[in-house]
């Protein structure tokens, strides 16, 4: 009877499994749940099974430069020759690990980032992270993660944009970041290596940008959950494959854009997402939008539109000038909620709902995010001002309120429906 | 229609530039050698002191010479002169707005020629702070008010004052660096002197030696760094609201990254922030389209001619410009 090897688990064996366990439910249900999957998806659904399920690490060979927040330029990371890895994180298993760190009330992506470093249970460990001082949850979470004995540098960020301080204050930060980057790497930033990187990130960006055009036709060939993916990959994978694979997808997608292949129902309302930022894997809000009869079909979060929608433009080709336009890129163009004002944000979110024809927004918080909890107030009077439909919704990564979730994004939906009949 | 309208709409701006500006350049100082004359109320800088050379000639001097008669005289056939002149200027310049700086002006084009030398040779340009930058805005106008008042007071005695000496007859010509700078492209040096006949000769031209040399290091490190103080400028924009060539911006699309405000030479920070109004050409705007070339917002911003969209910011024409439109290495 005894003759049985009984192996303990350990706590790291069991962090991967949960975590493995997460991965795969939600790729399952994206590979089997909803009609006409796309081919060419394969490739990411098989990149977040090899890293969060067979934890494959993607870059060996390459000093891996941690990011904590869409801020820090890749643009001089990839020119410096390291390769970013945002660790933003949407595993409800590092969620509960990092609860025990930080105050209860804090937001569940910080719980979830700072969990994941205090197990250092990484399948590519970042050599380096640069924190930017962009929200408060985030600024302070440095200091912690600095304790676990990683090598973290605060990057300064200001809080307000409009300023011609804030303006020459962030251009003086993220030359500094450029200078610490090139000192820990051995390498010169050049007028060649910095331009490549530029125009290879811009190149990504406009495959993004023709694989939203598709999301304007009133065919939708693609679920905003498979774009959630397709962005979220971005944040760590071999950017030359991400571009192969983006490439592959849009020839697909134009092929069923011909053939008038759609993964909506007949009727189904077009939604604008905003708020919180859905990080792999947790697309709970997204799966019951799309579950639920609605098509995303943009979205203004920094896991993806807002990440993805400006490019660096460099009026001079020399250092000096394109420092400063990354820089600017990075401060002027952002719509994140912990600026003092944030008029660009609604104005960003009318003109998307208008461009992409949306029938409603659905605004996501988590509960904990103190930002985009207080701007909602302003988001959904401008909402009501232009007629424009919005739900807002709290949430957080824990799997158990489903229910009461979706019964309020379907009535949502269906009053949508309802308002799109009687207007014919 | 269409495929032109994208043609158009993803050209290289900063190479069909380089080239109107050579052409307009070689027009306006050497168009004379080919019996081209456009008349003597362009509104640009096409200098008077060029002699056979030139292919038209600026109105702000023909505007000091009208000025420069007694108030008897202006009531009547004087005055009638004036406004015709006044009328030709305006009609020159409703057609291209303020394209005339950013496209034909041959001390603007001098300017961007250094600018090129500049980036060239890798340095930085500077830039006003955002208060200098609006302080200098009033020196446009302060030069205008003179270079119209001093003929005046030549002629005439104003509030009992004693008249003017004859030399400041042109006395912005006296202290423009064109009155140097363009003849010298014909060959012509004569214009560098120092006059010493007058007192009033020798501070005018010593003035225009000075300013000529802060020309030419101003705008090597600051872009178009003449322009922000000419007072062609400020005369132009007094007539700018009915003219035909316009910037307007659609504020609803704008996402203010401030793509445009870097990209302007001008310095112009309504092009970015303000989200409000629709023509987007300010005091200082020289219409030389780089805001719109820079924009990555469909629509955005756009040329207008009559009414009619010629050439508009698209995300294509921008990912194009910046060469960002195919996975390419360049190496060292």
């Amino acid at each position: 009877m005894s003759n049985t090897n009984h192996n303990i688990e350990s706590p790291k064996e069991k962090q991967n499994r949960h975590k493995a366990m997460e991965a795969i439910k939600l790729l399952n249900t994206l590979r089997e749940d909803f009609k006409e999957p796309i081919e060419s998806m394969e490739y990411f659904y098989d990149l977040f099974e090899r890293v969060h399920c067979k934890h494959e690490s993607l870059h060996d060979d390459k000093t891996k430069i941690g990011t904590m927040c869409i801020q820090i330029p890749s643009e001089i990371i990839y020119a410096l020759d390291g390769v970013p890895i945002r660790l933003c994180n949407g595993f409800y298993t590092d969620d509960e690990i990092g609860s025990d760190l930080m105050p209860q009330k804090a937001c569940p992506l910080i719980k979830a980032t700072v969990g994941h470093f205090a197990s250092g249970n990484f399948t590519d460990k970042p050599d380096i992270v640069f924190s930017p001082t962009t929200c408060d949850q985030k600024t302070k979470a440095g200091t912690t993660i600095e304790s676990f004995g990683y090598k973290l540098i605060d990057v300064d960020f200001p809080r307000t944009k409009e300023s011609e301080a804030s303006r020459e204050y962030w251009r003086r930060s993220v030359k500094q970041f450029a200078v610490e980057l090139s000192k820990f790497q051995g390498k010169k930033l050049t007028k060649t290596n910095l331009r490549n990187a530029i125009k290879k990130i811009g190149y990504a960006q406009s495959l993004y940008h023709k694989l939203s055009e598709f999301r304007k036709n009133d065919i939708i060939p693609i679920l905003g959950m498979d774009v959630f993916l397709v962005t979220n990959a971005f944040f760590f994978d071999k950017i030359d494959n991400w571009i192969e694979a983006t490439e592959k997808l849009l020839s697909e997608l134009e092929i069923r854009a011909k053939e008038k292949i759609t993964v909506t129902g007949k009727a189904s309302p077009r939604i604008i997402y905003t708020g919180s930022p859905p990080i792999f894997p947790n697309y709970k809000i997204p799966q019951i939008i799309e579950e639920s009869d609605g098509i995303i079909v943009a979205d203004e979060t920094c896991s993806s539109n807002r990440m993805f929608n400006d490019m660096v433009a460099v009026d001079e080709w020399n250092i000096y000038d394109m420092m400063d336009s990354i820089s600017d890129k990075y401060l002027k163009a952002c719509t994140c909620p912990i600026f003092t004002k944030n008029e660009d944000r609604i104005r960003r979110v009318v003109q998307l709902a208008r461009e992409y024809k949306a029938d409603g927004v659905i605004y996501q918080a988590f509960a904990g995010c103190t930002v985009y909890e207080m701007e909602q107030r302003s988001v959904l009077e401008a909402m009501e001002k232009e007629g424009i439909p919005i739900l807002y919704l709290e949430s957080d990564y824990s799997p158990s309120q489903g229910g009461q979730l979706s019964t309020r994004v379907e009535a949502f939906i269906e009053s949508l429906k309802t308002r799109r009949r009687n207007k014919k | 229609m269409f495929d032109l309208k994208r043609k158009i709409n993803n050209i290289n701006l900063t190479r069909f530039r380089f080239w109107f500006q050579i052409i307009a350049f070689a027009l306006i100082v050497y168009g004379g050698y080919v019996s081209l004359d456009l008349g003597d109320k362009l509104p640009t800088f096409a200098c008077v002191f060029n002699g056979e050379g030139t292919g038209g000639k600026c109105y702000v001097g023909e505007l000091q010479h009208n000025l420069k008669q007694p108030f008897e005289t202006f009531i009547g056939f004087a005055g009638y002169t004036f406004l015709i002149s006044l009328i030709m200027f305006m009609v020159w310049f409703w057609v291209l707005n303020k394209s005339w700086c950013g496209f034909v002006c041959p001390l603007g084009t001098m300017q961007d020629w250094l600018t090129a030398l500049r980036e060239k040779l890798k340095i930085r340009f500077s830039e006003y702070s955002w208060a200098s930058r609006g302080n200098i805005k009033i020196i446009k106008y302060i030069l205008l008010i003179l270079l119209l008042i001093i003929p005046v007071m030549i002629s005439n005695s104003i509030l009992g004052l004693p008249k003017l000496p004859n030399g400041l007859s042109m006395p912005f010509c006296d202290i423009c660096p064109g009155r140097m700078l363009i003849p010298a492209f014909t060959g012509n040096f004569n214009q560098f002197y120092i006059d010493f006949s007058s007192k009033t000769d020798l501070v005018m031209t010593t003035l225009g030696m000075i300013i000529v040399g802060l020309f030419l290091v101003g705008s090597f490190i600051k872009k178009r760094f003449f322009c922000y103080f000419c007072p062609m400028a400020a005369l132009q924009y007094i007539f700018s609201k009915p003219a035909l060539l316009k910037l307007y911006k659609d504020g609803a699309k704008c996402t203010r990254c401030g793509d445009c405000y870097r990209a302007c030479d001008m310095d112009i920070l309504e092009i970015a922030d303000d989200v409000k109004s629709k023509n987007l050409v300010t005091e200082d705007c020289i219409l030389c389209l780089k805001c719109i070339a820079a924009c990555p917002e469909d629509g955005c911003l756009e040329a207008n001619f009559i009414g009619i969209t010629i050439f508009e910011s698209t995300k294509e024409g921008f990912i194009l410009r910046m060469a960002m439109s195919q996975q390419k290495e360049l190496h060292e």
